[in-house]
């Protein structure tokens, strides 16, 4: 597969993983952007999914899942060609609180993909990608394609 | 331990509770969240499979809520850091979440979650978390 080609078809994936699976679309997760091994996923301030009624802060939950999604994406897109993916492992550090209003930014890395398995860094801000909300480690697996079988797969 | 009146207050007064659609079930002193099956809840609509942010945004809500049971009800913990391992795909079912606090500091609790459907001996996915919180009196 071209790398332009490769670039093409993720850009298609994206916006389907972010906004058209249920509850990407419950949460009111965004595409943002999609490259070989990274994403860029956001998550806009909504008070449905406020955590805490007196801080009126976001839950962890909205975030983690902004995270995971983003990680997804980004895991696909790590291999020699895009394959769906299962998350494995997902490691967050929560620094602070979202900012009420914020939207948040969560961008992803694969930073090494082996034969099966993804290896993922993100960090979620909400204007500041040096002042972090929080970051995560991730780890997913490609689930074998149906065309081939185990031993290939 | 606090009232099991206060704690579905509580749950119910947190908005991305009730967007997950989470209840809490009481057997004698413990506390499962349930989240009933919805379609909103979904990730992988082709599977079709559970998301897997939903299924961790269930078991740290029902840490929260241990921490908030354990702690008498002060305050709502907030997470410092969570590790998530997914075992099992998410099936489009009721799944069910259980804390235990295996260690509460004086400022930072150690809590471990276990998620699971129709099995509880087949967990899908089991989490570790530690959460700053206030020391019960």
């Amino acid at each position: 597969m071209s790398d332009n080609d490769y670039i093409e078809k993720l850009w298609e994936i994206g916006p389907s993983m972010a906004e058209h699976t249920p509850h990407g679309k419950e949460l009111g997760i965004k595409f943002v952007a999609v490259d070989k091994g990274r994403a860029t996923m956001s998550l806009p301030y909504n008070i449905e999914l406020i955590g805490d009624p007196k801080t009126r802060v976001l839950h962890g939950g909205a975030v983690t899942t902004l995270l995971d999604q983003a990680c997804g994406l980004a895991a696909i897109a790590g291999f020699d060609e895009p394959r769906m993916c299962a998350t494995l492992n997902l490691s967050i550090d929560y620094m602070r609180a979202a900012k009420p209003g914020k939207t948040i930014i969560a961008q992803a890395h694969c930073y090494k993909a082996t034969k099966h398995v993804a290896f993922l860094r993100a960090v979620a801000h909400d204007g500041d990608e040096t002042d972090p909300v929080a970051t995560a480690q991730a780890t997913f697996m490609a689930t074998s394609m149906l065309k081939k079988g185990p031993k290939n797969g | 331990m606090v009232e099991q009146q206060r704690i579905i207050k509580a749950l119910s007064q947190i908005p991305y509770s009730k967007m997950l659609g989470v209840e809490p079930i009481f057997i004698g002193e413990e506390f499962t969240l349930k989240m009933p099956y919805s379609h909103s809840n979904i990730g992988n609509p082709t599977l079709p499979a559970l998301h897997g942010g939903a299924i961790s945004g269930l078991m740290e809500i029902a840490a929260i809520t241990q921490l908030f049971i354990t702690t008498n009800g002060k305050s709502l913990s907030k997470p410092i850091g969570i590790n998530v391992d997914y075992l099992r795909k998410g099936l489009p079912k009721d799944t069910y979440a259980r804390a235990v606090v295996f260690k509460q500091g004086t400022r930072v609790a150690n809590v471990r979650v276990r998620s699971w459907q129709e099995d509880y001996n087949k967990p899908i996915a089991v989490m570790h978390g530690h959460y700053l919180t206030d020391k019960a009196d």
